[in-house]
């Protein structure tokens, strides 16, 4: 884990650094598009009242200057599947919002929507030598951490610590300076294959793109659209992608769980242009268009023109009527739905406090999904669209740009993960200097 | 029977990739680094430019030919109708100052009003004596106008190399050479007399009574005046109040016609105790009614011989 820890280092102060230059690139690289924010951070801290943006959550101290989307291309679940392709549709995207914003992106933060995340909650605990917490305990517990054996090719994407704990007094936000005998912590990692993130990073690299923080889409889309009491009191937000679904479950500020189904909105599509013989584009129309989950009986009567250049007549000018659309489709969000509702049972959703859930993506936009959502996840469900951010295009603030949104707000503010305090003396090698460095300075 | 199969004629168009090419991106985000954006916009251009004329103008003839080139352009524009000067008026200016004038213009009329420095021209003519003020202007139709004002004679200053005409200011109008030139003017003699011209105006304009016999103004030791009268008579003035001190004199001359008796100086220069001395006739015929020997036309005692 040294490895990557010096990773997750490097690429903070990636981040630091980008900062100090005040301009960073937001790249959500999705299944069915591509977002590319540029946010400049004037670093003034003052909030600017603009049109109904006010400083919520932090999101004060930066604004877009630049956005564009493109479609996605050679993406597949999430991950990449052709990188040239993923390659050119970055380029793209990222081209485009450099012209609007009239300067160069040299940094970048990105987020992974697939490659198979996986949970898991870890405990450690530490006696404490001087009857007080410091620093360096803290380091020490979150690296006292047993680590269970991850599986091969796995990497960590998120280590946060969610709880702190000081004797017998649990649920410490900041536990430095508090006196006991005993520390310990809980703390969420979430991994994900090893490959996936691996080629994203090296598809940025071939954009000549320094990547400067790496976050998981799930936890990026409920940072968005969670509101800060959701987020306090704990709630779960689906986020409804092209590839997938993702989830994520928070409570008091912090992700403790985080999963990935994959069935996602291309798959309705897909359903469609089966179940109804049409072309993919001419079934991803219908489903945008006149997609919806509660038939009624004027949309028996609903005819919808489908066209198609198969050069027969009779299938070319055929006509379906709405309930038949909206028939191929239910079944396969509710069968989203009940994937979401078994990953949610897994987690524990069930003994949380709060049962919200916020549905995201742009998948919440069928219409009539709450009320499916509500009956297949139960009773607390909206429709959540992201955080207002300033310099955000109003064509832009539509819920599937809830993870771009998010990884804005990473990058404003990032929560303290296991890399943001220093490494124990004990976990550099043995006989370095800086091992000795750490020793005198602890001790001393 | 291809013909029959491809039906369609030109097969389909691939559509454009909307991706830039990688070399496209990269230039792209070269474009937009300020320092190469910097240079290229504002540099390179600079630097073309500076170069193509550099090497334009390494050349001595080409040099030359520019140089003939612009100067060519600018006669052309300045010897243009609408600049010529054809013709100088001048008003209110005597024979000899007109011809003055004429004479200093440094160009032959018709000229283009570019090569008449009016300033200059000006200066100069404001160095001659005669004149006080002039006005030069071009007006429309190619008229160089000059409107003089000359400075009015006032009085004549007799000094030793010479008379000169003064205005009122005391400043020089013109010489003479001799009183009958001018015999409507006073005169006004010794050195520094020209620096108080008004003040000697002031006196003379005073004498009212015995302007007639009114010969002249002396100034005395380049401090006070001497009032130079007929028969050789004197009225000395102090330095300040002089012309209190005249009116004074006239006072004495309108009650008791004091200069129509024999009386050579009347010194006024204190004015608490003016000073009357007495000609010679006078003296002698007090002398004789006191039995005193009489004096010679020299002041001298006469020998008692009769």
């Amino acid at each position: 884990m040294t490895d990557l820890y010096q990773t997750q280092r490097a690429m903070r102060n990636m981040r630091r650094a980008a900062m100090q230059r005040g301009v960073i690139g937001i790249l959500d690289i999705g299944t069915s598009k591509i977002a590319c924010l540029v946010l400049q951070f004037d670093g003034s801290g003052v909030s600017r009242e603009a049109d109904g943006v006010g400083p919520m959550a932090g999101q004060a101290n930066f604004r877009v200057i630049g956005a564009s989307t493109t479609r996605a291309r050679g993406m597949r679940f999430g991950e990449i599947d052709a990188m040239a392709e993923t390659e050119r549709a970055v380029r793209t995207a990222v081209a485009a919002a450099q012209k609007v914003a009239g300067v160069r992106v040299d940094h970048v933060i990105a987020c992974l929507s697939g490659g198979r995340p996986a949970s898991y909650g870890l405990a450690g605990e530490i006696g404490l030598e001087q009857g007080k917490v410091t620093e360096h305990d803290v380091a020490s517990v979150l690296a006292s951490c047993d680590t269970p054996d991850f599986g091969r090719g796995r990497e960590v994407l998120h280590a946060q610590p969610v709880n702190f704990a000081v004797d017998h007094r649990s649920g410490l936000a900041d536990p430095r300076e508090h006196s006991g005998n005993r520390l310990a912590c809980d703390m969420h990692v979430l991994t994900v294959d090893g490959d996936a993130i691996g080629n994203l990073i090296h598809c940025i690299r071939r954009c000549d793109l320094e990547l400067a923080g790496i976050a998981s889409a799930s936890y990026a889309a409920g940072r968005a659209s969670l509101v800060e009491d959701e987020q306090e009191l704990g709630a779960a937000c689906i986020d409804l992608g092209g590839g997938g679904t993702g989830v994520s479950i928070f409570i008091k500020k912090h992700m403790i769980y985080a999963d990935w189904v994959r069935i996602g909105g291309h798959l309705i599509t897909q359903d469609i242009s089966q179940g109804l013989r049409v072309p993919y584009a001419v079934a991803e129309r219908l489903k945008t268009l006149n997609g919806g989950i509660e038939a009624t009986g004027r949309d028996d009567r609903d005819m919808i023109e489908v066209g198609a250049e198969t050069g027969d007549w009779e299938s070319d000018r055929r006509s379906v009527s709405r309930s038949d659309v909206i028939g191929v489709m239910r079944p396969r969000v509710e069968e989203i739905l009940e994937e979401v509702r078994q990953r949610l049972d897994a987690a524990g959703f069930d003994s949380l406090p709060s049962q919200q859930i916020v549905l995201t993506g742009g998948g919440s936009q069928i219409p009539g999904l709450d009320g499916l959502a509500t009956r297949i996840l139960g009773p607390n469900v909206r429709c959540g669209r992201p955080l207002r951010i300033d310099g955000l295009a109003h064509q832009l603030t539509d819920p599937s740009f809830s993870s771009a949104v998010g990884l804005a707000l990473f990058a404003a503010h990032p929560q303290d993960e296991w890399w943001d305090f220093e490494m124990p003396a004990d976990r550099y090698p043995a006989r370095s200097l800086r091992r000795a460095y750490r020793w005198f300075r602890n001790n001393w | 029977m291809a013909s029959l199969t491809d039906h369609r004629g030109t097969p389909p168009k691939r559509k454009r990739d909307p991706a830039p090419s990688r070399l496209a991106y990269r230039l792209e985000r070269m474009w937009l680094t300020p320092l190469y954006r910097r240079v290229l916009r504002v540099g390179v251009p600079a630097f073309l430019l500076a170069m193509s004329v550099g090497i334009w103008m390494s050349d001595e003839d080409r040099r030359a030919m520019l140089h003939e080139g612009i100067a060519g352009l600018v006669d052309k524009v300045q010897s243009r109708e609408e600049f010529q000067v054809k013709m100088m008026t001048i008003e209110g200016a005597s024979p000899a100052v007109d011809k003055a004038l004429r004479s200093m213009l440094p160009v032959d009329l018709p000229a283009s009003s570019f090569d008449i420095d009016l300033t200059a021209l000006r200066l100069q003519v404001m160095a001659l004596d005669a004149v006080e003020k002039i006005e030069l202007r071009i007006k429309p139709g190619g008229i160089l106008s000059a409107v003089v004002t000359e400075r009015q004679p006032a009085v004549l200053w007799r000094h030793a190399r010479g008379i000169e005409m003064l205005d009122k200011n005391g400043h020089r109008v013109a010489g003479v050479t001799s009183r009958e030139m001018r015999p409507d003017l006073p005169i006004i003699t010794g050195d520094g007399a020209d620096q108080v011209t008004a003040e000697a105006l002031a006196l003379i304009d005073a004498a009212g009574p015995v302007l007639p016999r009114l010969r002249g103004l002396q100034r005395q030791g380049e401090r006070r005046w001497d009032v130079v009268l007929d028969h050789g008579q004197r009225i000395l003035l102090p330095e300040v109040d002089a012309l209190r001190a005249l009116e004074h004199a006239i006072e004495l001359q309108r009650s008791d016609d004091l200069l129509g008796r024999d009386i050579s100086v009347i010194d006024l220069r204190d004015p608490a105790r003016p000073v009357v001395r007495m000609g010679v006739d006078a003296r002698n015929t007090i002398r004789g009614a006191r039995g005193l020997p009489l004096l010679g036309p020299d002041g001298q005692v006469l020998a008692n011989d009769g």
